[in-house]
This record gives structure tokens, C-alpha cells and sequence, in this order.
């Protein structure tokens, strides 16, 4: 039991201390009844070199991306994460600290945030920021939360377009915040401003994604003008590594913009832990869920960082509080801010291009139809393979290559199609791979 | 310090990235950024400086002693972080076929079965993300249950402690449940005349944490499970001090229907500066059908994704949630096996005996044995000498240590909430309670040195009404304002106007 620090003499002094003749008797106050009165059926303890060998074992088994070129995104995405990242993450000192409720201890902790919070808002163009939520579906619940109390209105209106997943998650808080939920079905692969702006009538917000799940650019200015028209707040889901060479949500009238913040800083890790991102105008800034840092000064002047605006939340504010949040993804949302800083503006400028360049070589070279051939995308699009696109998927990963997510089982209608990513991992070369394998295994 | 943005020189960058020839892809215009981000110009030497002084400036576990009562900073193995970074789970796309996760899906499946024996219940659905969000799925779980049962509109009362953490009744109200609260005895059990009185045929539940968060463990747990289920209500199990018993008494036993597990408190996934965690929830059995999807199953050797699930509440996050943070408390729990009782009976002891060396110095408003935590009151030397909890908070960082929870539960006026987890050696809490006592006779002798501090941190203490008047949440490049001048009264009516 290598994680525990007592001798047997220190153990006896410290029963003799507390007045008790064992460790027993500390759990007096216990009742029989409900005691286990056996060992817990677990199987026996490892070493730490067994530890690693079985959980070696079990990831082997794994097909990564380092293993098996993929072209899977559909809201993960495999970037490039700079070894300063995890140099950075590795710090003890981030890594084992919590919310820095004592200011005086977490200076550095609380200024990082205070530079995400930065960052964030500079690249969605937004007042304020959170210190971060769970991930990309959660935001969007708590931005419908915000929406409900800022509105008074209780409609939602989610565009087909958005990740299934934030949809469903959406639709999962929905009863417990007495949201009703309109979702407006895509046309070509975007949503139409003129059913966006109908089904806004009386609606808190209207939610789109930007680029949105097909990968396809959507209208968002004229999305964004429609719910504001309607008296609804607007909502961007956006991608972070798109907002180099994609207009800002702030640019075009969005009320909020959230996020999936993975694809800056994070690592794809089976889904998570990741981090959400929500920012907004400064009309809003009080009905924010989660932590927010502020700068002020010390007694003597000088600047420093707190958690601030704390009377929005749970632990002040109980059961009016704006969110239950606690425990946030700040470590997560600390390699974003890393990650950013790596790339400056004209890094993340390049890193879109790039994507999109990808794509464009992609969508050539791939000698199939495309599913919404009319519109442009970014990093990723769609293409029907002919046939079920489970099976081709399935016979294109025995060829070696994993060509993408089968949008069957979100979108009856596209059994037939598979959505594929490209991000700057993926060279001209894998792309033609894809292209032989794809025409080989599609009917 | 500087900012990171206030390091920023026009031209400098850090990353590279692939170029590759190809022809640019132009965004349509009407969509095209027009004035970029103005994300910092650094170099990586720069970088790596800036972020380096930052963890400088940040106090960890690593650090010292964090006993910060309800958060449960204990020690984080780095064998763990060894084992997240196996590329095998790092670069895992969680879309990947079922086939091609095997060993993903497989480790989900056996924390499963761990936490299900962990809390003597029957399910285990991993996808929360966070010990709040694992309550309010939990809640999610009785309202889909007794609309099942044709009982939703009846049952519409979730009942808490007045001990409760605040996200209890957070979550009640987010799971649009009404709120009644319970009074806490003088033993500091529920006070059972109280409940008797609040339970009837509209409630749905209750939510406890067992040790409540005076570190108590409730005597009459048996007669406060009776009264629920009398009533035809569940209890709701808040993991928050699962360290406490893991091996002794198991929540199923002690007679809650639903539990959250605090992932990155009781199995050690490192808090990050405050966060991930992730929050699993663990159900008996007729609750099993309402869990979130998708469900990790088994199939003879096959582990597999199950969305075939009718009555399920649905999605609460993407995907199964954190994989990380399994990956890491899969290991931690696997380096104890069934010796974790011995990981919360060592978290026991050490909490009994800090207790022990400080009781005579602080008020003790309830007079046990303690389980992994105790509260301790500061109102003797408030009374005695206008020294407050806060003062004794922060005159202990001039001692080298964390501060613990302060000023919670709201039932015990200036509150110490002390947690010293299991991984501390005797030196420490030793060194802990002599700073505790030095400073409770400072109170006595020298009292502006006790609410001057800290005196030797990076910054003296920060004024927290300023930040909340002002509201400067982020860096405003030219027009980033001067807080250490008087706001003018135009600026004050500017920052009140979000108000």
C-alpha cells in the first residue's frame, strides 16, 4: 500500500491519542446493521509494474489513431496537441490543486483562467466567459437555462444540423428546466433562415452550429438575424480551431457562443475528460453558469485574481443558484489556453486553412457523390458510399483505414453516407489511401 | 505578473504546422473573420516561462497539505498518469466501432462492476462528468421512475439536510423538483421527529451525504431509510464522503436506492485546478431501465454499447463520459484491490487524531468520534479576540498549508471543515495542528498579525467586493482598465449596468 504513510508505531500513537483501542472502535457510531462485515469482493491489489501491464494490455486492444488511420470526427477531432501542452499539464501544481477558493494560494491558477476567459472571448468575439463547462453538450444545456430566465420564454429551438448528442443532451435537462424543444429539419445540409425565423415565435433561443454537423458553413449571420428578429437570443455552437478564417458569433449578433473546446489542447480520449466552453454579451454576464475569475487588487495595491460574481452560484445562491456547477474541466480548458498560445492568431489562421485546404483535396480526390454538393464545409463533409455505410465502414477498416462516422443512426434518411474529417494530422498521401480504399469497398 | 497576452510582441509564434502545397480553400466571404483574435505572440521559450511562473503561483497537493474539507485532496499517484497516456486510450476517437474499443469498453465494464460492489447496489452508469451532475442525474433517475409508475405528478417534494452541500438543492431546482429542508439533532444526525413530520405521500426522495458534512456518520441511517420507504419515496446517496466507508458500510446497505461516486475524490483522479472529476451513478436494480444511454454491457467476451433502452432519461453528456478519469480511477482502485478499507480506515484515523490534538483549542460543536472529516468552530476566538475563521485561514498559509473549508456547513457559525485523507503521514498532521494552536494563541497575543495575512504569499489578501463591482473578466489589450485607482463614478455605473 504504497500511497499510505503511516508506520504500525505511528498507528499505535495515534489510536492511544484519540483515547480508542483500535481502528475498529473509530467506526463505533456505525450501526451493526448496515455494516459490510465482510472484504469487499474486489480482485487482489497490483503492483504498480502490474498496473501498467494490464492496463497496457487492455489499451492494445484499442484500434487508435495512431494505429489505424481514421478519418472520424463528427465533434472529436484528431489535432495535432503541442508537447508544451502536456509539459505544461504535467506541472504538479495545476495538475493536483482544486478550485481556487484561497486566492492567495492559486495566483497562477486563477490567472490562467482569467487568460482562458481571455482567449475564449477573443476568439468568439463575447463580453464574458466561464472558467468552463463539462463539454460541448452541456454548454448548450445551460446556455437554453440562461436563455429561459433571460427571455422569460421557455421554447427552444434546435437546428437539425446541431450534434445529435448536444440535441439529445438538450432534450435530457429539458423537463427539469421546463424547456420545450422545436428542432427544424436541415434543407441541403443547413438550416433555412425563414423556417429558423418562423419557429423563433415566442422562443427563449434558437440554436445552430457553425460549422455545423455535416461540416457544411451555415448561413450563420442570417440564422443569427433571424432569432434576434423573433425576440430569441441567439446561439453559436462553433468550433474553436474554425474561428482563425470563420467570422466570430459576436461579429453577427449571437447572444452566446459554446462549444466543444477538444480540438484545441485536448486529446481525443474516448470522449473525454474534455472541456465545454461558453461565453456571452455583458447583458448576461450575472445569469452565467459556473465559475468566473475577476481581477482586483490586494491590500496593497496590487493586481491579482479571485472568483468572482459568486452570488450566481451553488454554493452561495443553493437552490436559486444559476447552475449546480462545481467541479469544472479547468485543466482541460488550461491546455486550450496553451494550445492557442501556441498557435497565436496567425497559427490558428493557418491551422483553418490547412483544414480546409484538406478538405477541398479530399472532396477531389474521393471519387464519390457528395451528400449536400452545394454547399462549403470545413475540415469535414459527407459522401454516400452507395450502399449500408456501417458495412463500408466495417470493410474499409479491415483495408487499414477507418474513412469515418456512418450518419445513419442520427439521420435515417443518410444510411448511406459517411461523414469524414480531415485536420492537419492527415497528409495528401493518407487522403489518397482513403480515396483507393473508399473506392474499392463503396458500392 | 504580466499576462500572457501582455507578453505578446506582433510576428513572434511558437507552433508550427504541416504545410503541404495544396491550393487554398477560400471561406465565402460573407463569412469570412474579418479582424482576427487577438490570441498572444509568443515564442515557446516565452511560453514555457509563462506558464511555468504561473504553477509557481499555484498550490497543489503536490505542494503541501490541502486538507479542504468535502474535497478529499488526497495524493495522486503518477502511475495513473502514466497509464491515461498509453496511446491505446490518449488517441482513442469515441466513435471508434465497438470492435476496435475492446479494451476501452472492457475497463468501463470492470469499474462498473467495482463501483456497483463499492456501494452494494446493482447498476452503474458512468457518463456523468461531475459529482453535481451525477446528483442531478440521479434525480432525473426518480422523476423517470415515478413516472413509470404513474407517480410523477405526486411526488413532487425532494427533501435535503440543512448540512447539505449547496449543489443539492441546486440540483433539486434544476431537476425542477420543490425543495424542503431537515433539521440537523444535537448529536448532529437527522433529526428524526423533523423528517417524520416533512415525509408524506408528495414526497419523491431524499438526498444525504452519509458522513454528513460534519464528518458524522448517522446513527439512525436504518430508521431514516424506513421513513422513505414507508412513504414509497428512494434516498439518494451524495458520494461526497464515500472515502469514509469504502469497505465498512456500503450506501445500498445503509438503504439508498441511488449514489453518486465523487471519481476524483474517494479513486483519486487529480482535481486539475478544479477539474474534470467525473460523478458515475450507481443504482439498484429497478432503476436500472432509466440510466443514461448508451449502457456499457457485456456479451460472453464482447463488451459492447447498448442504446436499446427504452425508459432511459437519455444522454447527460457526450459519448460515456470522462474515459480519462476511468482510466486513472481503474488503476488507482485496482493498486488497493480489497485493502480500500484500509484507505478509509487510514482516512479515519488520521481525522481522529488531528481532531484530538486541536479539540481543546476550538470550539468542537459536536462532541464524537469523527469519520474522515470534522468541523470546528472559530466563534471562541471571534468572541475572544474579533479573530474569524477567514483570519485563521489565511494566517495558515504563512504556515505553509492549505487552508481548509471554511464557513461550511452553514450550521456551525465560522466554520473550520478539516480533511486530512489517508495519505498524510503524522509529521504533517502534527505540524498541522502546532500551526492551528500557534495561531490560536497569536489571536490572543497579536491579533492585527492574524488578520493581516498572509504576509508570505505572492499576494496579500484580494479584495473580493471590487472584483464582483467591477467585473473585469477578461484582458482588455489598450483599454484594459487600472483597478488599483478609485473607479470614477461614471466606470462604477458602467460595471453595475450587467447587474
Amino acid at each position: 500500500m504504497s500511497f499510505l504513510s503511516l508506520t504500525p508505531d505511528d498507528r499505535q500513537a495515534m489510536l492511544e491519542a484519540v483515547g480508542v483501542g483500535s481502528v475498529e472502535e473509530l467506526f463505533r457510531d456505525v450501526p451493526e446493521a448496515v455494516r459490510l462485515g465482510r472484504e469487499l469482493a474486489l480482485e487482489p491489489a497490483l503492483s504498480e509494474p502490474e498496473i501498467v501491464a494490464h492496463l497496457s494490455e487492455l489499451a492494445a486492444r484499442n484500434a487508435d489513431t495512431t494505429r489505424e488511420l481514421s478519418f472520424l470526427g463528427a465533434g472529436i477531432y484528431d489535432h495535432y496537441v503541442p508537447a508544451v501542452v502536456d509539459a505544461v499539464l504535467a506541472r504538479g501544481e495545476f495538475l493536483t490543486a482544486y478550485t481556487p477558493y484561497q486566492p492567495e494560494m492559486s495566483q497562477g491558477v486563477l490567472q490562467a483562467i482569467f487568460e482562458y476567459q481571455t482567449a475564449i472571448c477573443e476568439l468568439t468575439g463575447m463580453d464574458v466567459s466561464n472558467a468552463s463547462g463539462y463539454d460541448g453538450t452541456t454548454v448548450a444545456a445551460d446556455a437554453c437555462f440562461v436563455a429561459r430566465h433571460a427571455t422569460g420564454r421557455s421554447k427552444v429551438v434546435l437546428c437539425e444540423t446541431l450534434n445529435p448528442q448536444v440535441r439529445q443532451v438538450v432534450k435530457t435537462y429539458a423537463p427539469g428546466f421546463g424547456l420545450e424543444i422545436v428542432e427544424i429539419p436541415h434543407r441541403d445540409g443547413v438550416a433555412d433562415v425563414d423556417e429558423l425565423r418562423s419557429a423563433c415565435t415566442d422562443a427563449a433561443c434558437a440554436i445552430f452550429q457553425q460549422p455545423n454537423f455535416f461540416g457544411c458553413l451555415e448561413p450563420a449571420p442570417d440564422l443569427a438575424a433571424a432569432a434576434n428578429e423573433a425576440g430569441a437570443l441567439a446561439v453559436a455552437h462553433v468550433d474553436p480551431v474554425s474561428l482563425g478564417v470563420l467570422e466570430a458569433p459576436g461579429a453577427y449578433g449571437c447572444a452566446l457562443a459554446i462549444g466543444e473546446g477538444q480540438g484545441a489542447g485536448n486529446y481525443q480520449s474516448y470522449g473525454g475528460p474534455h472541456y465545454g466552453f461558453i461565453a456571452a454579451r455583458s447583458e448576461l454576464i450575472r445569469r452565467m453558469p459556473g465559475r468566473i475569475v475577476g481581477e482586483t487588487t490586494d491590500l496593497a495595491g496590487e493586481r491579482g485574481y479571485v472568483l468572482t460574481l459568486q452570488t450566481r452560484e451553488q454554493h452561495i445562491r443553493r437552490e436559486k443558484a444559476t447552475s449546480n456547477i462545481t467541479t469544472n474541466q479547468t485543466l482541460l480548458a488550461l491546455a486550450g489556453l496553451v494550445h492557442l498560445s501556441w498557435l497565436g492568431p496567425q497559427g490558428l489562421r493557418e491551422l483553418g486553412e490547412t483544414c480546409m485546404s484538406l478538405g477541398e483535396y479530399a472532396k477531389e480526390r474521393i471519387d464519390l457523390p457528395l451528400v449536400f454538393p452545394e454547399t462549403a464545409t470545413f475540415k469535414e463533409f459527407a459522401v454516400r458510399v452507395g450502399r449500408n455505410a456501417q458495412e463500408v465502414v466495417r470493410a474499409a477498416r479491415e483495408r487499414g483505414v477507418h474513412p469515418g462516422y456512418a450518419l445513419g443512426r442520427d439521420y435515417p434518411g443518410l444510411d448511406d453516407a459517411v461523414l469524414v474529417a480531415v485536420t492537419e494530422k492527415r497528409t495528401p498521401a493518407d487522403i489518397d489511401r482513403l480515396a483507393a480504399v473508399l473506392g474499392e469497398v463503396a458500392a | 505578473m504580466k499576462l500572457v497576452f501582455e507578453r505578446s510582441r506582433p510576428g513572434r509564434r511558437a507552433g508550427s504546422l504541416p504545410r503541404y502545397g495544396l491550393p487554398k480553400a477560400d471561406v465565402p466571404a460573407e463569412l469570412r473573420r474579418r479582424t482576427p483574435p487577438r490570441l498572444p505572440e509568443i515564442s515557446e521559450p516565452e511560453l514555457v516561462r509563462h506558464f511555468t511562473a504561473l504553477a509557481d503561483r499555484t498550490f497543489g497537493v503536490d505542494t503541501g497539505f490541502y486538507p479542504l474539507g468535502s474535497c478529499t485532496m488526497k495524493h495522486n499517484p503518477r502511475v495513473n498518469e502514466r497509464v491515461v497516456s498509453l496511446p491505446g486510450f490518449r488517441d482513442l476517437h469515441p466513435l471508434q466501432d465497438e470492435e476496435g474499443a475492446q479494451g476501452a469498453l472492457e475497463l468501463m465494464w470492470r469499474l462498473q462492476e467495482i463501483l456497483a460492489e463499492v456501494c452494494g447496489l446493482d447498476a452503474v452508469s458512468l457518463q456523468p462528468a461531475a459529482g453535481s451532475q451525477g446528483e442531478l442525474t440521479g434525480l432525473m433517475l426518480m422523476r423517470a421512475y415515478f413516472a413509470d409508475r404513474g407517480e410523477a405528478e405526486q411526488r413532487r417534494v425532494v427533501i435535503t439536510a440543512d448540512t447539505a452541500h449547496g449543489t443539492n438543492p441546486a440540483s433539486v431546482a434544476m431537476s425542477g423538483y420543490e425543495l424542503r429542508k431537515v433539521e440537523t439533532d444535537d448529536r448532529g444526525n437527522l433529526d428524526l421527529d423533523d423528517l417524520r413530520a416533512k415525509v408524506d405521500e408528495r414526497t419523491a426522495g431524499l438526498m444525504l451525504t452519509n458522513p454528513s458534512t460534519l464528518g458524522l456518520f448517522d446513527e439512525h441511517i436504518e430508521e431514516v431509510a424506513a421513513i422513505f420507504h414507508d412513504a414509497g419515496a428512494l434516498l439518494y446517496y451524495d458520494g461526497a464522503n464515500l472515502n469514509a466507508v469504502c469497505g465498512i458500510s456500503r450506501p445500498g446497505d445503509m438503504g439508498f436506492d441511488i449514489v453518486h461516486v465523487n471519481l476524483h475524490k474517494t479513486f483519486s483522479q487529480p482535481h486539475g485546478g478544479g477539474g474534470p472529476g467525473g460523478g458515475p451513478v450507481v443504482v439498484r436494480e429497478p432503476l436500472e431501465p432509466f440510466l443514461p444511454v448508451p449502457a456499457v454491457v457485456r456479451d460472453g467476451d464482447a463488451f459492447g454499447l447498448d442504446y436499446d433502452r427504452p425508459k432511459s432519461i437519455g444522454k447527460v453528456r457526450g459519448f460515456t463520459g470522462p474515459f480519462g478519469v476511468f482510466v486513472r480511477s481503474y488503476a488507482y482502485i485496482r493498486s488497493y484491490g480489497p485493502g480500500l478499507r484500509e484507505m478509509s480506515e487510514v482516512a479515519v484515523l488520521n481525522a481522529n487524531y488531528l481532531l484530538a490534538k486541536l479539540r481543546d483549542v476550538y470550539d468542537l460543536p459536536f462532541d464524537r468520534l469523527c469519520m474522515h472529516e470534522f468541523v470546528l468552530s472559530a466563534r471562541n476566538l471571534k468572541r475572544e479576540h474579533g479573530i474569524t475563521a477567514l483570519d485563521v485561514a489565511k494566517r495558515l498559509m504563512d504556515h505553509g498549508f492549505h487552508p481548509p473549508t471554511i464557513y461550511f456547513p452553514l450550521i456551525v457559525p465560522e466554520a473550520l471543515m478539516i480533511e486530512p485523507t489517508e495519505t498524510e503521514p503524522k509529521e504533517t498532521l502534527d505540524a498541522f495542528a502546532a500551526a492551528l494552536r500557534a495561531i490560536a494563541k497569536e489571536a490572543a497575543r497579536d491579533p492585527q498579525v492574524v488578520k493581516g495575512a498572509p504576509h508570505h504569499r505572492p499576494v496579500r489578501r484580494l479584495d473580493e467586493v471590487k472584483a464582483a463591482k467591477r467585473a473585469v473578466v477578461k484582458y482588455g489589450f489598450d483599454e484594459h482598465p487600472d483597478l488599483s485607482r478609485t473607479p470614477s463614478e461614471g466606470e462604477a455605473l458602467e460595471a453595475q449596468k450587467g447587474a
